[in-house]
């Protein structure tokens, strides 16, 4: 049996960038900074080409959510290796408000709607830290969940996994189809070649819209503030060592 | 805390800097800057003293006596005078581990005053004296070579006044390229002087050595984009020509004396640098190509293709490609190629750049010139690409001991210079490899041995040195003259202007006592 695999890719505000608060504090500046694609996303869509390339897929589908320019974040997906994309157009300023529920319901019924018997997602996205739409998704769909996966396997109608957990490596055996969230050590995702790169902006990228899922994106919880995190302060010079010990002893450390 | 403990755990370093949510610390490009961070004592701690190796003999300058250090600890106080011999090992030393000098006393002026008062006082005592900034230079200008007392400008580090109109920073000499870099970020601005070693270097170190990098393609060398210097001179008098003005042709243009003079006639203590508008579009491409005849080619079409947004065109070859992802293990975006090339464009409009880029690179991809590569725009990713090329000679370091060359070459004989090297020095050797800036004509050529090995000295030089005058190349791009290859300046410059570098030098510094046996050939 192959598979055909859905994968969710977010765009996000580029990990090498600064990120700044905006001066209203109800979020951080976008406009102008450089976004790329969220590096767990990425070795999701790794992860899914290797299992194509390995004959066990027949179909990659790269999905982003997100304002027209997520449309660059599935060509990346697709220069790496995806076969078509879909993409959710969410305006812009409609962005800030898109919840990890919401993301789930699209990718819920997106998998429906395709025939997806695997998604894979990052286990986060690295600009809200939510960790929680595979989980979500899965519960959706009825489907088991394999999260922070460090390996997949496939044997007959099921994917053996490793799980990166607190206590070290998990391995679990899941039915197909499964939802599973990708850990950083999944893989090491390539960089697209220049072959690939020009092939993919022939790809297919169909546009919808969540309402056309059927998807109410109404927010459910409201911004109160954000905010930088405080800055670290000035630190002192002491004389000898003894200054230190006190010091020390004094801020209650030793 | 629960997910710091966890990235403790698995070995991931949990970086301080808060501006992003810490589960994700991998991600972060704080801790990539660590990687320029150049310890100098790491790879050769017991490095030969500079004097026994190279056989010389110290000058007619005084000790340093109880006296002098009394006085430097009085101007200075205790802790900007540096006399423990644990501490000066790092100054003492270069970041190759070649050169190592004995110098007692280093001493970490803030002022313009400060460094003329030492300088003063060290003429009228004929002490001689070391200028040191990051300490990563690469031909041994940067460390004592006998006991000169070690001037380091790492406490020079203000930055003035950053003119927003005209787009000109002036700042004290011992500013970190990268601080400096980042500083005027801030007003959409930037440096327009880029190298593997800034999270290290000083600003005043890169005037003096007149230091090239990986955009001087596209802005220039430092002797147009430095438009003011102040320096003191051996006698502790203050040069000021720290004009911050585009246009200024009021008499002799002194400052291009300390520009690349390697701290031999003057102190470098402010200097004003024009800074370019900061590009709103950066692409990067990395490339892999088959024949260094492609590579040329490739460079050609790169300038005419690309215009005025081509802003680094790098090569590097297969080995040297080799060696940062043997010793670094660090990935090529790309499988195995005999050459690759790194081709940046900076621009204003995105769209219009990439344009550009696209067609350029589909051409070179039709004619068969290029047969694989990536293009990034991601800072993420154009950081990890441009770490490799960065990060070379540290890579290098690694194989144990590196015999380090930069040479200016005519294109045409650029690579054959490898291999002709290549087949000198045959088995003598670990590796013998070839990168740099192609689009300056700027070659880099690194032949790598697990020790120092005198003969092996002899044997690359001066051989090497005799290549490059014989095709009128210059037995030094960018890294200077320093210490090691002054005996050689002769291969690239003429008697009658090294008979006029030694008046200047006898005119601006009588006694001698400025960054002695460096830059000028013994006698």
């Amino acid at each position: 049996m192959s598979l055909r695999v859905l994968v969710g890719c977010k765009r996000v505000i580029d990990y090498a960038v600064k990120i700044r608060v905006r001066p209203d504090k109800m979020g951080v500046v976008t406009d102008g900074v450089k976004h790329s694609m969220n590096p767990f996303d990425e070795i999701a869509i790794e992860e899914a080409v290797r299992l194509k390339e390995k004959k066990i897929a027949k179909e990659v589908i790269a999905v982003s959510c997100g304002p027209t320019q997520a449309q660059e974040t599935i060509r990346t997906a697709l220069a790496m290796g995806a076969d078509r994309g879909i993409h959710v157009e969410i305006p812009a300023k409609e962005m800030e408000k898109l919840e990890p529920l919401h993301v789930s319901k699209i990718l819920a019924k997106l998998a429906e709607k395709e025939g997806a018997e695997l998604l894979i997602v990052g286990k986060q996205a690295i600009d809200d830290d939510s960790n929680a739409t595979a989980q979500m998704t899965a519960a959706l769909l009825e489907w088991p969940q394999a999260t922070f996966a460090s390996k997949i396997e496939k044997t007959d109608g099921t994917l053996l996994v490793v799980r990166e957990v607190d206590g070290g490596l998990e391995t679990i055996k899941v039915k197909l189809p499964a939802v599973v969230s990708a850990d950083l050590r999944l893989n090491e995702p390539r960089y697209a070649t220049l072959p690939n790169i020009m092939k993919a902006k022939k790809k297919k990228i169909v546009k919808m819209k969540p309402a056309d899922l059927g998807v109410d994106t109404t927010a459910h919880f409201e911004v109160v503030e954000v905010c930088d995190p405080p800055s670290r302060e000035a630190g002192i010079k002491v004389e000898d060592v003894d200054a230190l010990v006190s010091k020390l002893k004094e801020a209650g450390r030793i | 805390m629960m997910i710091a403990a966890r990235c403790t755990r698995l070995g991931i370093p949990i970086v301080k800097n808060l501006t992003r949510v810490s589960s994700t610390s991998m991600f972060k490009s704080t801790d990539l800057n660590q990687h320029y961070i150049h310890s100098s004592v790491t790879c050769f701690p017991k490095c030969e003293l500079t004097s026994k190796r190279y056989q010389i003999e110290r000058g007619q300058f005084s000790t340093i006596s109880e006296e002098d250090v009394n006085f430097f600890t009085n101007l200075l106080g205790h802790h900007r005078v540096i006399n423990d011999e644990t501490e000066l090992e790092g100054y003492n030393i270069d970041w190759l581990g070649m050169v190592r000098g004995a110098s007692s006393v280093l001493l970490k002026p803030k002022t313009t005053e400060e460094v003329s008062t030492i300088l003063a006082y060290c003429n009228k005592r004929k002490l001689a004296v070391c200028p040191q900034g990051g300490n990563t230079g690469l031909v041994g200008g940067s460390v004592p070579v006998f006991d000169e007392i070690i001037i380091s400008t790492a406490l020079m580090n203000k930055v003035e006044n950053v003119d927003t109109w005209l787009g000109v920073v002036t700042c004290q000499s011992g500013c970190v390229l990268e601080a400096l870099d980042e500083h005027v970020s801030e007003y959409g601005l930037m440096i327009p002087l880029d190298l593997g070693a800034k999270g290290s270097c000083h600003i005043g170190g890169n005037v003096s050595t007149n230091a090239g990098g990986l955009r001087l393609l596209r802005y220039g060398s430092l002797h147009g984009s430095v438009l003011g210097v102040e320096a003191v001179l051996a006698s502790g008098e203050i040069v000021d020509c720290l004009s911050a003005m585009k246009k200024d042709n009021t008499g002799y243009d002194l400052k291009q004396l300390f520009i690349g003079s390697e701290g031999t006639l003057g102190l470098v203590t402010k200097i004003a640098i024009n800074c370019p508008p900061r590009p709103q579009s950066v692409n990067l491409a990395f490339l892999g190509l088959e024949t260094f005849d492609d590579v040329l080619k490739t460079y050609k079409d790169a300038k005419k293709k690309l215009g005025e947004i081509l802003s680094s065109c790098e090569f590097i070859d297969q080995s040297s490609i080799e060696c940062v992802e043997k010793n670094l293990k660090l990935k090529a975006p790309i499988g195995a190629h005999p050459f690759y090339m790194l081709i940046e464009t900076s621009g204003s409009n995105g769209i219009h750049d990439e344009e550009k880029l696209n067609v350029f690179l589909e051409e070179a991809l039709g004619a068969g010139l290029v047969t694989d590569g990536t293009v990034a725009t991601e800072p993420s990713r154009m950081h990890h690409i441009w770490s490799i090329r960065e990060r070379i000679a540290e890579a290098l370091i690694n194989d144990g001991c590196t015999y380090k060359y930069d040479i200016s070459l005519p294109l045409p004989h650029f690579y054959k210079m490898v291999e002709d090297m290549r087949e000198h020095l045959g088995s003598n050797i670990l590796r013998c490899c070839g990168y740099g800036h192609i689009g300056d004509g700027n070659l880099h050529l690194n032949i790598t041995s697990k020790e120092f090995e005198k003969d092996l000295l002899n044997l690359i030089e001066p051989t090497i040195f005799e290549w490059t005058a014989k095709v009128n190349g210059s037995i030094s791009a960018e890294h200077g003259v320093g210490f090691k290859k002054r005996n050689y300046i002769h291969y690239s410059k003429s008697s009658g202007a090294i008979a006029l570098m030694k008046q200047l030098k006898a005119l601006m510094d009588p006694n001698g006592i400025l960054n002695p046996y460096k830059v000028l050939p013994d006698n």
